[in-house]
């Protein structure tokens, strides 16, 4: 065998390990979509909702706090704020009850990360705000009441 | 390219509180646009923050946050120096990543 011969077939072998390469570098830069409840957020009432995000039972207590205006003018921009004071919190929901879709945002907390969130959402029309907890054993509702002036959904 | 985040971190004793601005139409996909058609939905389903390779918050939203969306949380376990990575993705596909160290 000569050496061109030999030149050849390693430089083949080269090319195709590039190859190979390259198109894992592809992969790589376009990674899975990240994971969207979509039947969660299609849920059109609150209690479907909950039921599509696992809940069959869930108490109110003291110990999850939803803060929020009594009266929004501005459905478009409405500040929420959820605090819980129970350890070992993984999720926190935010829900309207009149909304298009109830299910407004989801909240996935590490170890580590306080059960807090703040944030602004969209009200539609007058209703309940729901605040959803979950521990790794327990599900907390909190509801509160938000008069909106002018909805925020549509227009 | 979608405008740049307002990022803030800040130190309180163990506490590091963060306060995200993202620049974002949120179109619900039921309004109505000058012509009388609806407008498409437009919004972030999905928002990750990272400290060092550490996710230490995920989440999943739905067209209902707000216009140019608000987001605060706090966590523990970082100093001062560190740097923390937030990333969003809308319903698009369009992504966006800025990064911000902790005050």
């Amino acid at each position: 065998m000569d050496d061109s011969r030999r030149n050849l077939i390693t430089a083949g072998g080269l090319l195709a390990a590039l190859l190979a390469a390259g198109s894992r570098a592809a992969e790589l830069a376009q990674p899975a979509a990240p994971a969207w409840n979509q039947a969660a957020f299609a849920a059109k009432t609150v209690a479907d909702c909950l039921k599509t995000l696992g809940v069959t039972a869930s108490q109110e207590g003291a110990e999850l706090d939803l803060t929020a205006p009594e009266i929004a003018e501005d459905g478009a921009v409405v500040p929420v704020v959820v605090q819980c004071r129970l350890a070992g919190v993984r999720e926190i929901h935010i829900l309207v009850d009149k909304n298009p879709f109830s299910l407004a945002a989801s909240f996935f907390f590490s170890d580590g990360t306080d059960p807090f969130v703040s944030t602004r959402i969209k009200m539609n029309e007058t209703s309940s705000v729901v605040a959803l907890a979950i521990t790794d054993r327990q599900a907390y509702l909190a509801r509160r009441p938000i008069k909106v002036t002018i909805g925020g959904c549509g227009g | 390219m979608a405008d740049p985040m307002k990022l803030r971190a800040s130190m309180h004793v163990d506490r590091v509180e963060v306060k995200i601005l993202m620049a974002h139409p949120e179109e619900s996909g039921f309004r109505k646009g000058p012509d009388g058609s609806t407008v498409p939905a437009h919004f972030i389903s999905n928002v990750t923050v990272q400290h060092a390779g550490r996710e230490v918050l995920r989440a999943q939203w739905g067209p209902a946050i707000s216009k140019n969306p608000f987001l605060q949380f706090a966590f523990r376990g970082a100093a001062r120096g560190d740097e923390l990575t937030v990333t969003w993705i809308d319903n698009l596909g369009e992504t966006r990543t800025d990064r911000v160290t902790v005050a």
